[in-house]
């Protein structure tokens, strides 16, 4: 019985259908990697603001503590957004004629508060809370990297559920003492104490490893 | 609608005859690539075709009410949270069964018999696990993210639950959907090349091209017998642990009337029986319809009968087991799920159960019955009902009075409920048309080896 198709067909059939599995492939690869992008996770994405308001000025060269600004970051899940009054305590008296402040100045005057654009926003369905971070030895630049040297604000991480988990499975070496916390930057005295200290602070903060990766620790 | 060949027949033995009529090889190759070659099915098809199509629309409405909607539109609540969706998966997973029992476990213990059935019993196996898959992944509430119950790198850094049995339901399902089209196209290759052969035109060229160039060289039997064996063997498992991992669905839970070690055997041997029913379902009218009363002998019904009165042999115990440790264990919410059994709100149903899986199949024992097609067919229809409303029990009868009095709520079916399971008969129904209008529906290499095999 003579063949219906020519020889060669065998070899495309079969070239098609390697290629076509090489193509699934190659379809799977770039869906995990796209998830994981920049372009997708935000990771180091400027937000425009209505102010181009520096970090880098305010927190690393003036040094002005995060919580003077951030007030309620030690008491609520919320880190809180200043309100124009905070601005005014020290812009009611500098650069009052500037360019740059004068949204201040009209709020202010107007009695309307300045809208903000969130940065880091995180899905409805996950529960972060910032006073039980801080709380517990959790650094700001931790998670918001370092702040104080960023003109403009960016995420400094692309904050997917895995990055979270990175820290939630293994913190003792992201622990800092108490008084660490709100500083830019901190390194052990010693540092071949590390390890030590990290097993100290996880006492210290009395932190349950299993209750860390629980789902209804973020999800509630 | 007894036929003359019957009445011949059944005069006729002992022994059935494998095979009928006295064919040859060669009249068996013409004869079953010719009801795929020429419009034999006549207009019944058509019409049956469109019924099924019908029914077809029904289960794409039923789908797009359910995902526009959610899966509010059910009867589920927070009580009865698994109800037809779940019933209807077990039923018609364990349906399959039948197909793989006859075309993997029977081949492997060289059971000549099995050679016209399994080609169509593979058949129904393939179509019945698609219609089960639909039922759970839609029961998910968020179809689009069924992937997330297979482990792969994800941006969560979350594996599946392994300590979950619905995480072994997936890969077992899956599993066994894909070493069943494996297999089933893997038998049809030799086939479609002998309907090449006699194929003229575009519908040459279709069949050339699935049939992957088979020239039935040496090398290619040798390969194929080979590459067939082997997918048998890893398939034979597959008819023990699919439905027993099915049955951990249930049985992993603490829920009494799920919480029993009998479960996985019980559940074997329920899919078998029900697999069995609905190959005698299939394969009466089919007989009668595609004259293939010389492939599909009086010798394969009475084999399937038989196997069907030890499978409900086996699910009587399973219930008797159910009710004796119940019994045993005195543990009030036991004692209290067996007295729902037999006078709570589904009892009737329970009773249409016992009669259906356990009383009405005890007339296989007579010969007569045995033999006799249309007795069995209405047989078969009894079982199935039967095995559906048992897994209606164990899903809705276990669920609607848990640990908590308070908690106790009935259940009821709503119209997408039953759309939906209406319309998976629709997507059973076509394809399965399909099936036996372009596929060689018995498999004609291992007709004709069977038959050079006896002459021999």
């Amino acid at each position: 019985m003579s063949q219906v198709f020519p020889k060669k067909l065998d070899g495309v059939l079969r070239i098609g259908c390697f290629i076509t599995a090489l193509m699934f492939l190659f379809v799977l690869l770039t869906l995990i990697g796209l998830t994981r992008s920049s372009w997708v996770t935000g990771e180091n994405r400027f937000t425009e603001q209505p102010i181009p308001f520096s970090h880098r000025h305010h927190a690393g060269e003036l040094q002005i503590d995060c919580r003077y600004c951030h007030t309620s970051v030690e008491t609520s899940a919320q880190a809180g957004l200043p309100p124009t009054e905070t601005c005014m305590t020290c812009h009611s008296q500098l650069y009052t004629q500037d360019e740059v402040t004068a949204p201040i100045r009209r709020s202010w005057t107007e009695d309307k508060p300045i809208r903000w654009k969130r940065v880091i926003e995180l899905p409805d369905f996950v529960y972060f809370a910032h006073n039980v971070h801080v709380n517990n030895g959790v650094a700001c630049t931790e998670c918001h990297g370092r702040v104080d040297r960023m003109p403009l604000m960016s995420q400094a991480h692309h904050y997917t559920m895995g990055w979270c988990l990175e820290c939630h499975k293994d913190p003792a070496r992201r622990l800092r003492p108490e008084e660490e916390v709100f500083s830019p930057e901190w390194s052990p005295p010693d540092h071949q104490q590390r390890e030590e200290i990290a097993e100290f602070l996880m006492k210290k903060y009395d932190v349950e490893l299993s209750r860390l990766t629980e789902c209804s620790s973020c999800h509630r | 609608m007894s036929s003359k060949v019957d009445k011949v027949e059944r005069h006729s033995h002992p022994p059935d005859p494998v095979v009928g009529g006295g064919l040859s090889g060669a009249d068996v190759v013409d004869d079953i690539s010719a009801h795929v070659l020429t419009d034999r099915l006549g207009q019944i098809w058509w019409v049956a075709l469109g019924c099924s199509l019908l029914l077809l629309t029904v289960f794409a409405i039923s789908v797009a009410v359910l995902l526009w909607k959610g899966v509010g539109v059910w009867g589920i609540h927070d009580t009865v949270g698994w109800g037809l969706a779940i019933t209807n998966f077990v039923w018609w997973i364990g349906i399959g069964h039948a197909g793989t029992f006859i075309s993997a476990f029977l081949l492997l213990m060289s059971q000549g018999w099995r050679t016209s059935i399994n080609r169509f019993a593979e058949g129904m196996t393939l179509l019945a696990v698609a219609c089960a898959g639909v039922f759970p992944l839609l029961h998910l509430g968020r179809p689009w993210l069924f992937y997330w119950l297979m482990p792969y790198p994800n941006r969560m850094a979350l594996w599946p639950q392994w300590r979950s049995p619905l995480i072994w339901d997936f890969v077992a399902v899956s599993t066994y959907g894909s070493v069943s089209l494996l297999f089933w196209y893997l038998g049809l290759v030799p086939d479609l090349a002998a309907v090449r052969d006699r194929a003229t035109g575009r519908k040459k060229k279709v069949y050339a091209l699935l049939c992957l160039g088979w020239r039935g060289s040496a090398y290619h039997w040798s390969y194929h017998q080979r590459a067939y064996l082997i997918l048998a063997a890893l398939a034979t498992p597959l008819v023990v642990s699919v439905h027993s991992i099915v049955s951990l669905d249930f049985s992993v839970a603490i829920l009494p009337g799920w919480h029993s070690t009998i479960f996985p055997p019980y559940f074997v041997a329920g899919a078998i029986l029900s697999g069995f029913a609905m190959v005698i379902t299939l394969a009466v009218p089919l007989r009668a319809w595609m004259k293939l009363e010389n492939y599909i002998t009086l010798k394969h019904l009475e084999n399937s009968a038989k196997l069907m009165l030890i499978t409900s042999f086996i699910v009587t115990y399973g219930y008797a087991s159910e009710i004796f440790f119940g019994w045993w264990s005195g543990e009030v919410f036991h004692m209290a799920h067996l007295k729902h059994l037999f006078t709570g709100a589904y009892s009737p149903l329970w009773f249409v159960v016992l009669l259906c899986n356990s009383i009405l199949p005890q007339l296989l024992w007579w010969r007569k019955f045995r033999t006799s097609p249309w007795a069995l067919f209405w047989l078969s229809l009894a079982v199935n009902v039967g095995m559906w409303g048992e897994r209606y029990i164990i899903v809705v009868g276990t669920l609607y009075k848990d640990y908590l009095p308070s908690a106790w709520r009935l259940y009821h079916a709503t119209i997408w409920d039953w759309g939906l399971f209406l319309g998976t008969f629709g997507l059973f129904g076509s394809l399965f048309l399909l099936f036996i209008r372009y596929v060689p529906v018995i498999s004609i290499h291992e007709m004709v080896e069977l038959i050079k095999e006896d002459k021999e």
